[in-house]
């Protein structure tokens, strides 16, 4: 009986969509906007992030080793300092590699490739290029560079020198920036998300006032509060489905026609990157268009069911 | 086996529409409830169904304190009783057969029954030709008849029929008349409320109780007082 029940409902809940269709319409259109609101949210935090990650990536601090420690030497301090919690990366160039990128530099410069060539031997150290995981990370790993142990053999001093100062206000105050535009998006996104809710829980209730006198008369011929709702909360269902599917669809065209401006600008294809977590949003949307079909109905027809 | 015990009815702002009304109903008996709009026969009938509770007295329904039913229990005891309005209140968005197969879903009954049972009611009221249509495409008398099918497939102990006639032109007002007494014939309760003198008239012999300001000052076999 239960699952004769179940099969009841469901059929009245898809003789309730398609029978009032100009409704389900208007539904389905409110809900789309929502979950197309949250999709796009979603990635436009997603280039915000890759936005702000690539500017990360531009910061890092260079270790310029003294000409006289011997690759072995600076290995084992790169190793010492990959142990550190705060790195997330460090790069070793070579005394050799330093002097081919130096003269790349300076191809168009003559006098300072001759000056070069007069002189015997390589007068440029190696150089160890050190990338934080966040970036007011920065100033522990300088100090660390700073203290006398990390940084000498023998009691001699490896390190020429470390340019973290000079470059210390430019890095605090891409940290402010980043960090505004973050809370920024995570506020903007909440309020956006609770104003569309807001507009998608009204609709429903909206649909649903249109069929009051249909849930009185439901009750009068003898059916149970259980089955009414149930009908309309497996409504709600159909509006949460059917939205989110559209929505989630919808983004391929709209992203196949902007990626070229956003990989111009953020360096990131959007597209590929929303093909490889269709699901994931297709889950996402589907979880929340049935979420809210499912609260609202439930909320909604309450009101109606009462003796 | 409908008994209303010294019922009064007071609303909110202090109307009193029913006052102090003793009435009893027996089994497959055919009663008309006549008086003026506002005499208190509609909001007897509400009582009756658990839509409204009565401020004082008791109402009972085969020995069962209505005013006692639980509120997710009084699904089950509007499944006994069957409802026709003035306004057939049918589910627009429905067929006629839709309907009718609503409320015999809404009892619980199994799929055999609601596929031998809608075709016979319809045949009852007349309706046969018209089961794919919709309640906006049929006349007012055939959209009373759709909801004396629906009224009636449940098999209900009693039939309640408030003014069923009120929008509708004589001739078809008679047919919903005989409808009803056909209904009662076949062993349901009937119980009718009208302010038509003509269908009391039509009526013959049967109970007819006349309501005015909330009091019962009229309860007799075969005649009719308005």
């Amino acid at each position: 009986m239960l699952i004769v029940n179940i099969k009841r409902i469901i059929k009245t809940g898809f003789i309730n969509f398609f029978r009032n269709s100009t409704v389900s319409i208007s539904a389905i259109f409110v809900m789309m906007t929502t979950l197309s609101v949250v999709i796009f949210l979603l990635l436009s935090n997603v280039l915000f992030n890759s936005a702000i990650e690539q500017i990360k990536n531009k910061i890092d601090i260079n270790v310029y080793i003294k000409t006289s420690v011997s690759p072995d030497e600076i290995l084992i301090l790169k190793d010492s300092l990959e142990l550190l919690p705060q790195v997330e990366d460090i790069e070793y160039i070579s005394r050799e590699q330093v002097l081919v990128n130096f003269r790349e530099r300076h191809r168009d410069d003559n006098l300072t490739l001759q000056a070069l060539d007069e002189l015997e031997e390589n007068p440029l150290g190696a150089v160890l290029n050190i990338k934080a995981k966040e970036i007011n990370q920065y100033e522990g790993i300088a100090d660390f560079l700073e203290s006398e142990t990390a940084l000498s053999i023998e009691s001699e001093k490896i390190i020429e020198k470390v340019n973290y100062h000079n470059n210390k206000i430019a890095i605090d105050k891409l940290y402010k920036i980043t960090n505004a535009v973050e809370s920024f998006g995570f506020s903007t996104t909440i309020i956006l998300i609770i104003i569309t809710i807001l507009i998608t829980f009204n609709t429903i209730r909206l649909t649903i006032f249109i069929s009051r006198k249909e849930i009185k008369v439901m009750k009068l011929v003898g059916a149970n509060n259980n089955f009414i709702r149930g009908s309309f909360v497996f409504e709600g269902i159909i509006y949460g489905v059917i939205s989110a599917t559209i929505a989630s669809i919808i983004f391929y065209p709209i992203l196949f026609w902007i990626n070229p401006f956003i990989e111009n600008m953020f360096f990131l294809d959007l597209l590929a990157y929303y093909s490889s977590h269709f699901f994931q949003i297709l889950f996402i949307t589907l979880f929340m268009g049935m979420s809210l079909g499912i609260i609202s109905s439930l909320l909604a027809v309450r009101t109606y069911l009462k003796k | 086996m409908i008994y209303f015990d010294k019922v009064t009815k007071i609303y909110q702002d202090g109307m009193k529409v029913i006052d102090d009304v003793s009435l009893s109903i027996e089994p497959e008996e055919f009663i008309s409830i006549v008086g003026h709009s506002g005499a208190g026969k509609t909001t007897l009938l509400k009582m009756l169904l658990a839509e409204e509770s009565p401020s004082d007295g008791f109402i009972f329904f085969e020995s069962q304190d209505i005013n006692k039913i639980k509120e997710n229990k009084i699904y089950k005891h509007r499944q006994k009783i069957g409802v026709v309005f003035q306004d057939f209140r049918l589910l627009s968005n429905r067929t006629v057969y839709e309907n009718i197969a609503f409320a015999m879903e809404a009892a619980g009954k199994t799929n055999d029954e609601i596929i031998s049972d809608v075709p016979y009611v319809l045949k009852l009221v007349g309706l046969e030709g018209k089961t794919q249509n919709f309640p906006q495409e049929l006349s007012g008398g055939e959209q009373q008849r759709v909801a004396i099918a629906r009224a009636i497939v449940n098999q209900p102990d009693v039939l309640i029929a408030d003014e069923p006639t009120g929008n509708l032109d004589p001739n078809n007002a008679k047919d919903i008349i005989d409808i009803l007494q056909k209904v009662n014939e076949l062993g349901t309760t009937v119980i009718l409320t009208t302010h038509n003198k003509s269908i009391i008239e039509n009526l013959g012999k049967k109970r007819v109780v006349t309501m005015e300001n909330g009091k019962i000052i009229r309860d007799k076999s075969g005649g009719y007082i308005l």
